[in-house]
């Protein structure tokens, strides 16, 4: 497998961090500032990007539905904070907050709890009927944070100002780049470890034959459903940071076309692959962009590189700098 | 009673719609195995072609030609130059390559039409309304809507059920390895089907004008309840896909006509209307999410 590769090249790993710990230091001389923002709402999707992976490369599981998990992590974030600056409870005793070490975790929760009862259904199908099931339940959610005018409805929920880390400026850009930067190594940390435990190895195995899975004893859907639920955790995860970085949540966070995107950064870095996904919302961002400087019609480039990747790199990115190289 | 009548000849016209799109879809599904997304933008297509010329020549009459024509000739060139090279592909692969295919289709509609919708006049011959019951009048364009649908669900039935082509279709969507082995040209037959989806997609864009704009990101609001509406009816099957348009139809319109005004008896006005338009738009995702919880393969496909 690629990814054990990806830590046998510690040296490389070293250099890319410390890349990104100097990135904002680099941003200030060279006058680009706008680099940091770029820079984290790219740590941002590439967790995301990354938790999808996991059941979408390793799992073989298509979800056109990982939007909806995002979506949930950015209005607990939107929503907490709501009670907490009109400070009346939720449902008349959660009391809201805006303190980033309790949004966190609970929108780590929430949206785990989600992808635990989605997934528990979603998952006794499969294939196409997969794919459509996952894309109707982010739907429902879709429509329905659509309809609750309470919390802004169409127009989303802003969110003043940034949650509060204990000893930190969080109203500072460059520290929310580094929360940002501290949470993705320890997020990638963790994938690592699962993506080669055993489970891990279960999960790819699936994949490749369930049968075979089935025969030496392993329940196929106990397992993909544990990597459901972590990976739309790691969703709510990226979620409730973009909300924090944005100061805004919306229905757009769950809208399918955010699925879908999310499946595009996942397959331009590479499928099945640990940093693949990180490389893929690079390329992503940094295409969307730059191709949004240049011209209006950025989408229409967009969709031809899209089609290429797809139609001729096979494997993303990643493969295609590699076969480049030479290597194999 | 008049009014329910009327919002049920709303939920048949809106079905028979989402068929003339799931026809194509179901087939495609069926038959070569794979989702396209740019089906949605084939309706665009058709939907923008019939609506420019319908305008440029003052007759609404020959915009059907010209809807008819603009989608096919997309609809071909799309399985020759993309969807051909899918066949047999993840179905990650498929969803992504038909991911771009929209943001090329809409960008490129973009930049010919602008961002601006376009309107059709209807012709005077449909404009109005005839009653057909004591108190009930229905808009005429409406009834044309359905009496064509209809008339192009027979049609199917027909070509499907009795012709040969049809039988490859049958039998393509049964086994397509076997249909390949006994010596069909197959890929003919591919685009032939994707030609034909993609004319009946065009149809219904193009009817569609008159009583929604012609605008960009058309295509993907229909083309996501078409896959409902595919998935409901079980995947290849045009019969399952006739009565999950129609079911799907009722109850969406059903829905949105009535839930606003029965939680309007327990809530405040526009908070009640909001939750109203939430909770019916939702409605067709949770009949597909139980559907495929009871019968994972669709209504009108054997489990095996």
């Amino acid at each position: 497998m690629n990814s054990e590769n990806s830590f046998k090249r510690p040296a490389l790993l070293a250099a890319v961090l410390i890349v990104m710990i100097a990135l904002p230091l680099i941003a200030d001389a060279t006058g680009y500032s706008a680099l940091t923002s770029l820079a984290t709402r790219i740590l941002i999707y590439g967790i995301a990007a990354a938790s999808l992976n996991l059941v979408l490369g390793y799992g073989g599981l298509v979800s056109f539905g990982h939007a909806a998990f995002f979506g949930i992590g950015g209005y607990v974030v939107g929503i907490l904070y709501q009670h907490y600056s009109l400070e009346e409870p939720l449902f008349g005793f959660i009391p809201g907050t805006n303190q980033m070490l309790i949004t966190l975790p609970v929108a780590i929760l929430i949206s785990g709890l989600a992808a635990a009862a989605i997934g528990a259904l979603s998952l006794r199908t499969g294939g196409v009927q997969f794919i459509m099931i996952t894309l109707a339940f982010a739907q429902m959610l879709f429509f329905l944070f659509v309809s609750l005018k309470t919390y802004g409805g169409d127009d989303g929920l802003i969110i003043r100002r940034t949650n509060e880390l204990p000893g930190l400026n969080m109203r500072d850009k460059q520290t929310v780049y580094y929360v940002c930067l501290f949470i993705t190594a320890v997020f990638f940390a963790l994938l690592w470890r699962i993506v080669n435990s055993r489970f891990g190895n279960v999960l790819v195995g699936l994949r490749q034959s369930e049968k075979r899975m089935a025969a030496i004893g392993l329940p196929a859907y106990r397992y993909r459903l544990m990597a459901f639920i972590i990976s739309g955790m790691g969703c709510g995860l990226a979620g409730a940071l973009m909300a924090n970085f944005l100061r805004f949540a919306s229905p757009d966070m769950m809208h399918w076309t955010k699925s879908g995107e999310l499946m595009v950064m996942v397959i331009l870095g590479g499928v099945g692959t640990l940093f693949g996904p990180l490389i893929g919302a690079a390329v992503f961002i940094v295409l969307e962009t730059t191709l949004a400087a240049w011209t209006e019609n950025w989408q229409l480039a967009l969709g031809f590189i899209l089609l290429f990747v797809v139609l001729y790199t096979h494997g993303g990115v990643q493969a295609l700098v590699s076969r480049l190289m030479g290597k194999r | 009673m008049t009014l329910f009548l009327e919002q049920l000849l709303n939920g048949v016209q809106f079905g028979v719609m989402l068929f003339l799109m799931a026809a194509g879809l179901t087939l495609i599904f069926g038959i070569m195995g794979v989702i396209n997304l740019a089906h949605g933008s084939i309706y665009m297509i058709g939907a923008y072609a019939g609506t420019f010329v319908a305008t440029q020549t003052g007759s609404f009459w020959l915009g059907i030609p010209a809807a008819l024509a603009a989608a096919a000739l997309a609809g071909v060139a799309i399985e020759f130059l993309v969807v051909r090279r899918l066949y047999g592909r993840d179905h990650l692969d498929q969803v992504l390559a038909t991911f771009g295919l929209i943001l090329i289709f809409n960008q490129a509609v973009t930049m010919l039409f602008g961002r601006q919708p376009l309107f059709v006049q209807m012709p005077s011959v449909l404009d109005g309304s005839v009653e057909l019951l004591p108190g009930l009048s229905y808009p005429i364009y409406r009834l044309a809507i359905i009496v064509v649908g209809l008339l192009v669900a027979f049609g199917l039935y027909l070509l499907i059920n009795r012709t040969r082509i049809g039988m490859l279709v049958r039998a393509g969507s049964t086994n397509r390895e076997m249909v390949r082995a006994l010596g069909v040209d197959v890929r003919l037959l591919y685009t032939l089907v994707f030609g034909l989806g993609a004319l009946l997609a065009g149809l219904a864009g193009f009817m569609a004008g008159p009583i929604l704009a012609v605008q960009i990101g058309m295509g993907e609001q229909i083309l996501i309840t078409t896959f409902v509406v595919v998935v409901i009816g079980g995947v290849g099957s045009i019969r399952g896909a006739f009565f999950a348009s129609l079911i799907l139809g009722i109850v969406d319109t059903g829905l949105r006509a009535y839930l606003p005004g029965l939680l309007r008896q327990v809530m405040v006005g526009p908070e009640a209307d909001a939750l109203g338009a939430g909770i019916s738009s939702m409605g067709i995702y949770l009949l597909m999410a139980i559907v495929l919880l009871i019968r994972p393969k669709g209504l009108f496909i054997r489990n095996s």
